[in-house]
């Protein structure tokens, strides 16, 4: 259980922030080796671009663009937050992370589909 | 149990452990969780420890966790906090426990020195005393951040000072923010060099814990992103 003082919004996003971004240390290398696949070895390439067709590969797909999306807003209000003169909105701004991040990975999924 | 007794729940121990136990608190008008832990220092066990002083919200003594959530009890009514008729005392997080709802605050209020919260003075005795213009950004800025009651509330709430005891945390880091926009103040590069360390600002991570449990509705997080600021705009003209 998420302990009583953790819970609000602002920690959330916090937490948010640090899932997305070892998420995405975790994801990356293997992204960057099977694109390197492409140079060295395009048959078992084409191998695992064939798993893309796959539902399951696809929401998982959702979930990564989710993943990149939501640390590349969240980090950028996180930059203003601490370049830019203080605004007090920080709890919107926030959900307004969460929501762009949804609405880029959103639309990536209704193109993959 | 009756609806106006309270089920109440304190923490009991020292440095070495403890755990809590229960006591039924009758429930009054306007009582504040202070009340009830006087109510049961005074009727049901005298040995039980805690700390306040002034019970009007000034002294910042009284802090404790209640329900989770660090509070100043002198000023915090039980029945805002209650989670039925249950409420949940123990001692302040991040701060070694001497007994019972007792903390050590020595950690906290050496880091107040550590961060250069202390006066770096400008003039002598003999000078004329310098005139503050309070409508300058600098001292409005100050002045956002000068109502602070050394309550440790924030302090307790802030998950980077429980990953790393270094930290100067929320209170401290705030407190050299206000001194670096005094205009009283002649050592702001002291103040930046306290606080960009392996404690220091930018360890935050702008949970925003502090700002939002600080029951002067002080914003610590917003003087830390100050201080970011200030640190990295001096290191850069620095290494021109
Ligand atoms: C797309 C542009 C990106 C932006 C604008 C961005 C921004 C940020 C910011 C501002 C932080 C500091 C958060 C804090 O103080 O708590 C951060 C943390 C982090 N980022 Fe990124 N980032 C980006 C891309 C990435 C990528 C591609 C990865 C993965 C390789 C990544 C992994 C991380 C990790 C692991 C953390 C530490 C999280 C934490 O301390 O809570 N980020 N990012
Ligand atoms: S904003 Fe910074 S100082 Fe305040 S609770 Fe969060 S990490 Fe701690
Ligand atoms: S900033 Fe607020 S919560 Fe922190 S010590 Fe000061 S008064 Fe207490
Ligand atoms: S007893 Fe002084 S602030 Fe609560």
């Amino acid at each position: 259980m998420i302990r009583p003082h953790r819970s609000h919004p602002l920690w959330f996003a916090f937490a948010l922030h640090r899932v997305s971004g070892l998420g995405l240390a975790l994801f990356l290398p293997a992204h960057f080796y099977l694109l390197s696949l492409a140079l060295t070895d395009p048959v078992s390439l084409d191998s695992y671009l064939a798993l893309a067709e796959n539902p399951l590969v696809k929401v998982a797909e959702f979930g990564l663009v989710f993943l990149l999306a939501v640390h590349f807003f969240g980090g950028l209000r996180l930059m203003a937050l601490e370049w830019l003169p203080w605004s007090g909105r920080q709890k919107s701004l926030a959900a307004g992370a969460v929501a762009a991040a949804f609405f880029v990975s959103g639309t990536f999924f209704l193109q993959a589909v | 149990m009756g609806r106006d007794e309270l089920d109440v729940s304190i923490w009991r121990g020292d440095a070495n452990g403890g755990r809590f136990e229960d006591f039924k608190v009758p429930a009054q008008d306007s009582q504040t969780v202070l009340d009830v832990v006087s109510w049961v220092q005074q009727n049901e066990d005298p040995t039980l420890s805690y700390r306040y002083a002034c019970r009007v919200g000034m002294c910042g003594s009284c802090a404790m966790m209640v329900n989770g959530v660090p509070r100043w009890t002198c000023r915090t009514h039980v029945k805002k906090v209650l989670d039925g008729q249950k409420v949940t005392v123990a001692p302040l997080r991040n701060l070694p426990v001497i007994k019972d709802l007792a903390t050590d605050m020595d950690p906290f209020f050496d880091k107040w020195v550590k961060a250069a919260g202390v006066h770096h003075p400008s003039k002598t005795r003999d000078d004329p005393i310098e005139a503050v213009n309070p409508a300058s950004p600098a001292r409005v800025e100050a002045d956002t951040g000068i109502e602070c009651i050394n309550c440790s509330v924030c302090y307790a709430a802030c998950d980077t000072v429980t990953g790393n005891a270094d930290y100067l945390g929320p209170a401290a880091l705030q407190r050299a923010w206000t001194l670096y926009n005094d205009a009283k103040d002649a050592d702001q590069q002291t103040i930046l060099d306290a606080v960009s360390g392996n404690g220091g600002c930018h360890n935050c991570h702008s949970q925003g814990s502090c700002t939002l449990y600080c029951p002067n509705e002080l914003n610590p997080m917003k003087a830390i992103a100050g201080l970011k600021r200030a640190t990295a705009a001096s290191f850069f003209k620095r290494r021109k």
